[in-house]
């Protein structure tokens, strides 16, 4: 009689070794040869046809997704090259961006720059809020309340950009004005809100329709996240004498870090890769300013695909195509970095890294 | 320092649920005393009533006295919070913070209290682990991660967090029911050395450990489901084991009822 605990066990790391021990007594034990009363699979590794099925289809899923990702890296590089290959300027280093013109010549720079300046704008504006948002329901308002409103900000995360975009151009950008007066006026000494006097159609525009797109999803997934802090350590804290601040600083926040973290990367991806909400408030131009309160000071790859699409020659849109690799690259880069910070502490994550 | 606890007339309610009626007893200072019963008595009630952690659950209140050395802990104006800091707790399952080292759980109620110099950090996390005889276990890893140790580990680490701030009194919620029994003895030996210097409660369903630890047992019930859970008595652990006043309680401790 074979050990007929090891195959069962080995099963799930590889059917090869299962039928190597099944079949070490000589003929392997097919079902229905009475060799045993433990009731046998189908197959000799001792694994059900449904665990098989299973296992497949997600193997194929996962297999499929990197493919994909695959497939996009090579078709962007594919298109992008002929583009790049006549540009008489140069890409990593120009800040203008004429590829329609003869001869063609434009950089990422001014893109790339506006792409994380307005990104990183609006995620310092969000952040905050959406901690707190997300505090609030999860920890500090009433049950009563908890619920509708997390249904609320579940809601706003799902309202489509372009209508971001619209609110943005016809009611954010004649009140941003004003905001951007005062701001000047006030705190002009900081480089940020230099001006000189025309104001609305900003970067800085822009970056609060974004932070208004990304808050909700980042309250939304922070405020899942500090429901899963086990009561045991909310208690643990609150037996020490701890106030309701202190307890979530104790207990609740860094519990919630690795998943907070991932609700930030989500947004800021939202916000490095939204196109039409910037497209529609922002007054483009590629430079490379920090005047963030004025139009036509900086611009965004994905809203510059948007604009320049239609109207680009083959050589044009060849350079979008390149704009879109480093957006590509940036938003890997940037996810790269999470996954890294998220990775040093994984023994202190209290299992939900 | 060690504090003495009194109970007059004590009720807690879960929403519109009477948990525990009518409870009054005394607890002397630097003793052990045990609280015994079945499932749902309001044992482990009756403990979170005395450190106030009974209302963090929503809906859950408290009626009558709780008076700590004659000062009531239900008293006007008084901060649960700083209750909470006079009186330690160790919960049925070991908690220590998952996101820190060995070394922050032990510190991390007086850095509560605002104690941030490093040198008195250091002592305190010491001494705690002395007294809760784990020092020498983790004397060389105290920036590990708390949650890496074993269960009995663990609880000891959270019996030297609470011991960490002085607490005046040590409440120990069935400390022992989630480990081995030669963890459950360690921290027996532990609670009979801390003893000297706080006044504890533990609630256990362990009868056997009621009698070995403790100086008096207190014995509650509930006449059925829905009814509010009952102090029957209180005594001398012996005469509770040996001679008890009531017929239930003989009842229980002999394995007919409960």
């Amino acid at each position: 009689m074979p050990d007929l605990t090891a195959p069962r066990a080995d099963a799930a790391a590889g059917a090869d070794t299962a039928s190597a021990a099944y079949g070490g007594g000589g003929a392997p034990l097919l079902p229905g040869s009475s060799a045993g009363d433990l009731p046998r699979t189908a197959s000799a590794s001792g694994q059900r046809r449904g665990d098989r099925v299973f296992r497949s289809l997600s193997l194929g899923a996962g297999l499929l997704l990197l493919g994909v990702i695959v497939a996009i890296g090579v078709f962007l590089v594919y298109r992008a090259l002929p583009a790049l290959r006549d540009n008489t300027g140069s890409f990593l280093t120009d800040v203008g961006w004429d590829p329609n013109a003869t001869p063609p010549a434009f950089g990422i720079v001014a893109l790339a720059f506006g792409t994380v300046l307005s990104s990183v704008l609006a995620l310092a504006m969000a952040f905050p809020v959406a901690m707190g948002v997300a505090l609030f329901i999860s920890h500090y308002a009433p049950r009563r309340f908890a619920g509708p409103l997390g249904y609320v900000v579940d809601l706003l995360a799902a309202v489509p950009s372009v209508v971001y975009g619209l609110w943005g151009i016809f009611f954010l950008n004649d009140r941003i004005k004003g905001l951007s007066a005062f701001l000047h006026d006030h705190l002009g000494f900081v480089p940020l809100f230099r001006a000189d006097g025309i104001y609305g159609r900003s970067i800085l525009l822009a970056s609060v329709v974004l932070a208004i797109m990304i808050l909700p999803i980042i309250a939304s997934l922070s405020r899942e996240v500090f429901l899963q802090v086990p009561a045991a350590n909310q208690e643990a804290a609150l037996a020490l004498g701890a106030t309701r601040w202190e307890m979530i600083r104790m207990a609740v926040l860094p519990f919630g870090k690795p998943g907070v973290i991932g609700a930030t990367m989500l947004g800021l991806g939202r916000a490095l890769g939204e196109t039409i909400a910037v497209a529609l408030v922002l007054s483009p131009a590629f430079l490379v300013s920090f005047h963030v309160l004025e139009p036509g000071k900086g611009n965004t790859i994905a809203a510059n695909i948007a604009l320049q699409f239609g109207e680009a020659t083959a050589t044009g849109r060849g350079a979008l195509i390149a704009s879109g690799l480093v957006l590509f690259a940036i938003t890997l880069v940037v996810n790269v970095i999470a996954r890294a910070v998220i990775y040093r502490r994984r023994d202190f994550a209290g299992g939900s890294a | 320092m060690a504090k003495r606890i009194e109970a007059v007339d004590l009720d807690a309610y879960y929403g519109g649920f009477r948990a525990i009626e009518g409870v009054t007893l005394t607890i002397e200072p630097k003793s052990i005393t045990a609280l015994i019963g079945p499932s749902g008595c309001g044992k482990s009630t009756f403990l979170r009533t005395i450190n106030r952690m009974h209302e963090v659950l929503p809906g859950a209140r408290v009626t009558g006295q709780l008076l700590l050395d004659d000062e009531d802990v239900y008293g006007p104006g008084v901060d649960p919070v700083g209750v909470r800091r006079a009186i330690g707790m160790v919960f049925q399952r070991p908690n220590p913070f998952p996101t820190m080292s060995i070394y922050d759980n032990v510190v991390a109620g007086l850095r509560l209290n605002g104690v941030k110099k490093k040198g008195d950090l250091d002592d305190a996390a010491e001494q705690s682990l002395r007294s809760a005889n784990l020092w020498n276990e983790v004397k060389d890893r105290l920036g590990k991660p708390g949650a890496g140790l074993s269960g009995g580990q663990q609880q000891r680490l959270c019996i030297a967090r609470a011991v960490a701030v002085e607490p005046q009194v040590l409440l120990m919620d069935e400390p022992c029911s989630a480990l081995d029994p030669i963890s459950t003895l360690a921290i027996e030996d532990l609670m009979t050395e801390l003893k000297d210097r706080y006044t504890i409660i533990i609630v256990t369903h362990n009868m056997q450990q009621a009698a070995r630890v403790s100086d008096r047992t207190g014995f509650f019930t509930i006449d059925g489901p829905g009814t509010p859970g009952r102090l029957v008595e209180i005594d001398e652990t012996p005469k509770i084991f040996s001679n008890p006043s009531e017929k239930r309680t003989e009842d229980y401790i002999t394995g007919r009822f409960g």
